[in-house]
């Protein structure tokens, strides 16, 4: 018999029971869906993060203070945790290929102005932050190296604070007041969005992180500095030098500073995104598995209930292959039309729900492919067993089952 | 010409229950082609049995059977299915026609297997609807079997028996499921497609029905006891005629007792 034929055959075998062949390719459809709004949701997440790694800058390297190379943050009492200006300064003095810096101070603070008030964050940074963090001026200037110098009582603030304190008029040029303290407002930086843990970037003031550790804070140390390598294959020699110049200028005392580079930071953030990928697709995929026992069941039960037409075909001269490849048809249409339906229903709910969450989605191509082919292999798989059954059938024994 | 079935001290004996049965014990057979055979016998008599092996569905226990010049016993599993399929129409007495498919569909079953025919689909319909007319129901073609009256089934297994010009139509117990006019119905239909020179060999233990043949073989305990050509046949659409005027009589009848 052709193949043209035997597919014939199985679809009309699938057509007269419409019904069962739906409620049974539900089970695949189901599982695929779920598999690929599971991988969308988290390859969304995914590149989300991504995304937002980068754009904490470009080629970065930061030094944060406390070592967490030996299970955890160390500290305490006896032990100082700090990473000081001068520690900045010796960087951008001695190391080669850096193309910016910035120490970073920061606190959070009421911020009054106008006669509103607001409680934001107030960040002690160099001139190049700008520049490092790839976020530029909207409007205005970043203060400069002088001011830093001077201890100026300088500011640029985000979009949401500008928003928030001066709704109607150009802040540029206005006082923002910190701690009763008068700070000139120099510029507005443009509008960046959301961190990788959920916070508005834009909520931000910065200061000359001078100003802000004798004026604002008191504090004597700083809570990280930002490093642009000049180039990407600078990163590694930086993060190395760096290393070497904070250890060397802490004398043999344990290391009190980690430096991370933006791929190890992106990692660390995607490795959560890729877990999470991985569990919802496990449990999505377990959901193909019963889909495929459910194919399986309902082939068994096919072929005790065909008995007398497998009958009919095997007197009037079908093969026990024919039979075979009709059964095994029949359970491949159902789970890879159940898989096509799937792909459809999961990219669509996943589109629904990137529109209605606001969830980032992102349907991986590849994702779809595995998920039709796997569906195919659920059905060869779940119809052999129960097909080969049919095959085997005796025409006399099957025509006089009752 | 050679008889296109030749079978020879044939028996079977069924193993499987816990007494072994033997259920045909040495019957030898010629049929000549264009003969219409009645295999008439009693319950158990083993009628099916012989039918069964008459239609390559099952393997004489001893014996030696050649269909069309072919000896079966040198056949495997699925060469038995293609001799099935050319050489051999089925009628079954439950009729057994696939569910929920079309009477079309249904006929044209046979031709979509057989290695050696690769008809288009347009020639596959052709055949199946020309057969559908030879039975007289072109006009139901795309009627589901719970749609036609039992008659008709059975009008469409006969169609489905001959779609692959077959040499030997095989019809165990035809009209078993059937009331008397309906048989009748049926068996001019078999007398038709007789007349066109088609051999059929039927199963029936009804001596009324065998009358429709030309030739009643009669079966007791496995072995043939009668074997004898029909002298005073019944001719199905005289019968038909003879019924339809007893009905109208008896509508008649029916009328003036209401009316009176
Ligand atoms: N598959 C079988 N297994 C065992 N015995 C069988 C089987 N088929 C038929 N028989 C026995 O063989 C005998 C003949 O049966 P069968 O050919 O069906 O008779 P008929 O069709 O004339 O009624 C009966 O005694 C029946 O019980
Ligand atoms: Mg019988």
């Amino acid at each position: 018999m052709h193949f043209a034929n035997t597919l014939r055959v199985a679809l009309r075998a699938l057509r007269r029971n419409t019904l069962r062949s739906l409620l049974t390719a539900l089970g695949m459809i189901i599982g695929v869906a779920a598999v690929i709004t599971m991988v969308s949701i988290g390859s969304g997440a995914k590149a989300q993060v991504e995304a937002q790694v980068a754009s904490l800058g470009q080629n970065l390297i930061t030094v944060m203070p406390g070592s967490f190379s030996s299970g955890g943050m160390r500290g305490g009492f006896g032990s100082s945790v700090s990473l000081t200006p001068e520690d900045a300064d010796a960087i951008a003095a001695e190391v080669a290929n850096i193309d910016g810096l910035s120490a970073e101070v920061r606190d959070r603070n009421q911020v009054l102005a106008n006669g509103l008030n607001w409680n934001t964050n107030v960040n002690g940074v160099g001139p190049d932050y700008p520049y490092v963090r790839n976020w530029p001026m909207e409007s205005g200037a970043m203060f400069t190296e002088q001011d830093v110098k001077s201890l100026g009582k300088v500011c640029v603030i985000g979009k949401t604070v500008a928003d928030q304190m001066f709704p109607n008029e150009d802040p540029v040029g206005q006082t923002l007041r910190i701690r009763n303290l008068p700070f000139r407002i120099l510029g507005v930086l443009s509008p960046k969005g959301f961190s990788i843990f959920g916070s508005d970037e834009d909520d931000v003031v910065l200061i000359p992180y001078t100003s802000h550790m004798r004026r604002v804070s008191r504090r004597t140390s700083i809570s990280m500095i930002r490093i642009q390598a000049a180039d990407a294959d600078k990163v590694a020699q930086v993060k190395q030098s760096v290393e070497d110049l904070l250890t060397q200028r802490r004398r043999g005392r344990e290391p009190d500073f980690t430096v991370r580079t933006q791929e190890e930071l992106a990692s660390a953030a995607t490795a959560t995104a890729k877990t999470m990928t991985g569990l919802l697709a496990g449990i999505a995929g377990v959901s193909l598995i019963v889909g495929g026992i459910g194919i399986m069941n309902i082939m068994l039960v096919s072929v005790t209930e065909r008995t007398r037409e497998i009958g009919i075909r095997l007197a009037i001269g079908a093969h026990g292959r024919d039979v075979l490849t009709q059964f095994l048809i029949e359970a491949i249409l159902l789970s890879s039309l159940g898989g096509l339906v799937g792909v459809a229903v999961g990219v669509g709910g996943s589109q629904a729900l990137s529109s209605y969450n606001g969830w980032p989605v992102l349907v991986p191509t590849t994702w779809i492919f595995i998920s039709v082919a796997g569906s195919a292999l659920v059905g060869i798989i779940s119809g052999f067993y129960p097909a080969y059954k049919a095959a085997q059938l005796d025409p006399i024994d099957a025509l006089r089952y009752e | 010409m050679s008889p296109v079935v030749k079978i020879q001290d044939l028996h079977k004996i069924y193993e499987s229950g816990e007494v072994p049965v033997h259920a045909v014990r040495g019957v030898s057979l010629e049929i000549q082609r264009g003969e219409f055979i009645a295999l008439m016998g009693a319950s158990g008599s083993g009628k099916s049995t012989l039918m069964n092996m008459l239609g390559c569905l099952d393997r004489p226990t001893r014996g030696t059977y050649e269909l069309d010049g072919i000896n079966i016993d040198d056949l495997d599993r699925n060469e038995l299915a293609d001799l099935r399929n050319q050489k051999l129409g089925f009628v079954f007495q439950g009729f057994n026609l696939l569910a929920r498919t079309t009477a079309l569909e249904n006929v044209e079953l046979p031709m979509l297997y057989g290695r050696h025919r690769k008809f288009s689909m347009d020639k596959i319909r052709e055949r199946a609807m020309h057969c559908l007319e030879i039975v007289g129901l072109a006009n139901r073609f795309d009627h589901f079997p719970n749609q036609l009256s039992g008659g008709q089934q059975q009008r469409v297994a006969i169609a489905r028996g001959l779609v692959n010009e077959p040499q030997v139509l095989l019809a165990d117990e035809p009209t078993g499921n059937l009331d008397s006019k309906t048989s009748v119905e049926v068996m001019g239909v078999f007398q038709k497609l007789n007349d066109q020179g088609i051999t059929i060999v039927m199963v029936t233990h009804e001596l009324d029905i065998a009358k429709y043949c030309r030739r009643n073989l009669i079966l007791r305990d496995g072995v043939v006891v009668r074997d004898e050509l029909v002298a005073d046949g019944t001719i199905a659409e005289e019968e038909m005629q003879r019924i339809k005027a007893a009905e109208a009589a008896a509508k008649l009848t029916l009328q003036a007792k209401s009316e009176a």
